[in-house]
């Protein structure tokens, strides 16, 4: 073990992983998060709440997922075993509804009546509209009009559960610019208005909040990995836009050095064009949207304007802690371009019968690389975040096929 | 002592009201701001507040929005406000002039380096949205050195906790925003302002300007019996907005709406 992973214990008491994280919202927001922190707080060690949560993983979500050994893939790649943490079976598609289902029962107990979020693909405004039926909640949901373009479905999804789904059109008209709407809509509204932010970034304790929730993947798969292997696994593997089912998938490996863990991000058409959303791989820290964190902004530290064929990838900024373990040297950070990932897309659905996300399909790219590499008795873990049926628009346009 | 405090200092004896408007640099073209201010001084302005435009700016509404994606088109940018500062300083001495932005055009620069320049361009306040004070202790130590105050705000749900914090780490002035929301919000309820300035008064002695909301001369008029400052900001753009093929029209509908403020301010019942 490595002295920075014996002593990991992320974040401090404002929220900051090193120099990242942190509380950089406008004054009228600092109530709201600090009624949010002390819920937070309390609840996560409270035993009624917990075991709630427990019981909606169970019987609502449907976990736990599957560890699923690819045995076919594994044996076409030649390399390490190939194991997929099936978050694609939660209800609602993704990883997503982990945290909403979590923020969900703090809003209740905090006694919010109205439900915001943000949304790139359309999966986070999903598992959003979700549970807020579940709880008769009212529910806006802001989404880039790039996004709603190419996330149709998602976005009659969403209608069909009451969501308000609301077209943001300042900027790029992409996920940044629908967090930034969702924040205006809360700085209006917060007295009575929670803000479900949908990956593990934003102002303390976002970050950790979201990660605790998603830890559940880690969790469960660390559990799983030992049952059907007796081991540990070598590697694992998760895409990476705001980073919250990775870090939900490493944060319980965290302390285990022997562990490897890559994040992939989305290189768009390539790194070296300047079109992508790499700000791990080729950014440099900033600070947007409550946290210091990497960033893609230009010498002025303007925010410059991202590009994936992944909606949900489609972001300039990153989880604060993915930042902090980047520049300790605990997790590595890949990325794959929008070609590769089209690769891994029909790799998985070819081999072993699963349609992965876009998002996901990233990881599957990365792991075509991978395990080819690693030995035949090596356990490789790779998140499949989503499943892909939202995306089957955007392939068979891409593909030139009419649907 | 800060240009900032002194003016301030001044204003309290005579029992005069800081009007104190809000333009966004490079809107609508980087050559229309220096003459703007230098026009808004003429028309009564006593402290000028820039905007630093950013890509990204989230505690503001569509029409501050809008203005910063104009000047970004422009290519406007923290060190090319810093330059607009030094030209209107080569013919206003006199007037304070405070940055108002976000923090990552500050961070891109380097918190050092900003201070020093802002310092030689002659900035007297910078008012850093996302920066609260938990943040912000690294800049405000740099930005006091340099003889420049950092302003903070305070908005209607800040405990009294938090207002004597303000008090504690801010300088100039207090900003209170009036509404929960973005600027240019539309309702603002004077009477909850006046009730929430008790609470703020009992808390600093710190001068007060008030904005957010303030669109005519008879709600500065009101602003100006309860605070110490009226900032107006998202109405003088509006002009701007209104008037993109005419730059010369916005200019003296601002003029207008800035004389008005200011002779409703003075003739307080």
């Amino acid at each position: 073990m490595t002295e920075t992973t014996d002593l990991y214990n992320m974040p401090d008491e404002r929220g900051h992983f090193g120099p990242y994280g942190g509380l950089f919202v406008a004054e009228t927001l600092i109530p709201a998060v600090e009624e949010l922190n002390t819920a937070y707080q309390k609840y996560m060690t409270d035993a009624d709440f917990m075991a709630e949560l427990d019981k909606d993983f169970q019987h609502y979500v449907g976990r736990p997922s599957p560890l699923y050994h690819a045995e076919r893939w594994s044996r076409e790649l030649g390399g390490a075993q190939i194991y997929l943490k099936r978050e694609d079976l939660n209800h609602t598609g993704a990883h997503k509804i982990n945290n909403t289902i979590g923020q969900i029962l703090l809003a209740k107990r905090m006694g919010k009546t109205r439900i915001i979020a943000e949304t790139g693909a359309g999966q986070h405004g999903v598992a959003t509209a979700t549970v807020c039926a579940r709880l008769g909640l009212e529910c806006v949901v802001y989404m880039g009009a790039v996004d709603i373009a190419r996330q149709a479905l998602n976005v009659y999804r969403m209608q069909l559960l009451g969501a308000t789904v609301v077209s943001v059109s300042s900027g790029s008209k992409t996920l940044k610019d629908a967090l930034n709407e969702a924040i205006r809509d809360w700085v209006t509204n917060v007295d009575n208005t929670f803000y479900i932010i949908g990956t593990a970034a934003g102002p303390a304790p976002y970050p950790a909040m979201v990660r605790d929730f998603q830890s559940i993947i880690g969790r469960e798969a660390k559990q799983q990995c030992l049952k059907q292997t007796g081991k540990l696994p070598n590697a694992l593997v998760a895409c990476i836009g705001g980073g919250s089912n990775a870090i939900g998938l490493f944060h319980p490996f965290i302390n285990d050095a022997e562990v490897k863990m890559i994040g992939v991000e989305a290189a768009g058409d390539g790194i070296e064009t300047g079109r992508h959303s790499a700000p791990l791989c080729a950014g440099r820290p900033g600070i947007l949207h409550g946290n210091r964190t990497y960033l893609m902004e230009d010498d002025d530290g303007e925010i410059i304007e991202t590009h994936s064929i992944s909606a949900g990838l489609d972001y300039p900024g990153v989880g604060p802690e993915h930042s902090w373990l980047k520049d300790i040297g605990r997790a590595e950070y890949v990325s794959i371009t929008d070609e590769e990932a089209l690769e891994g897309f029909h790799a998985l659905t070819k081999m072993e019968g699963i349609i992965p996300a876009l998002e996901s399909s990233h990881a599957m790219a990365y792991t075509l690389k991978l395990a080819p590499t690693m030995q035949q008795d090596d356990i490789l873990i790779v998140n499949l975040s989503g499943r892909g049926d939202k995306d089957m628009h955007t392939m068979a346009e891409r593909e030139g096929i009419k649907i | 002592m800060s240009r900032l405090t002194t003016k301030f200092a001044e204003f309290k004896k005579s029992g005069h009201k800081a009007l104190i408007p809000f333009i966004t640099a490079g809107d609508p073209t980087p050559d229309f701001t220096v003459p703007m201010m230098h026009a808004m001084v003429a028309a009564g302005a006593d402290v000028i507040e820039l905007g630093v435009p950013f890509s990204d700016p989230m505690a503001d509404g569509p029409v501050i929005q809008r203005a910063s994606e104009r000047a970004l088109a422009h290519k406007m940018s923290l060190r090319r406000t810093l330059a607009v500062v030094t030209e209107f300083r080569e013919n206003n001495q006199e007037t304070p002039v405070v940055l108002m932005g976000y923090a990552n055009p500050v961070e891109a620069m380097g918190y050092t380096e900003f201070a020093k320049a802002a310092e030689q361009a002659g900035v007297d306040g910078v008012l850093t949205v996302d920066l609260p004070p938990e943040e912000a202790q690294e800049c405000a130590g740099l930005l006091n050195q340099h003889n420049i105050d950092q302003i903070f705000l305070l908005a209607p749900n800040s405990s009294i906790d938090r207002i004597k914090k303000m008090d504690a780490v801010g300088s100039g002035f207090l900003y209170y925003v009036s509404v929960k929301g973005v600027t240019g919000a539309g309702h603002l309820d004077t009477s909850d302002v006046e009730k929430k300035l008790l609470d703020i008064r009992a808390n600093t002695k710190l001068p007060v300007g008030i904005g957010f909301g303030i669109k005519d001369a008879e709600t500065a008029q009101t602003i100006a019996g309860l605070g110490d400052a009226v900032v107006v900001g998202s109405a003088l753009i509006s002009k701007i907005e209104a008037n993109l093929e005419a730059p010369a029209t916005a200019k003296q509908e601002i003029i207008e709406l800035l004389k008005s403020m200011r002779l409703a301010m003075d003739t307080q019942d």
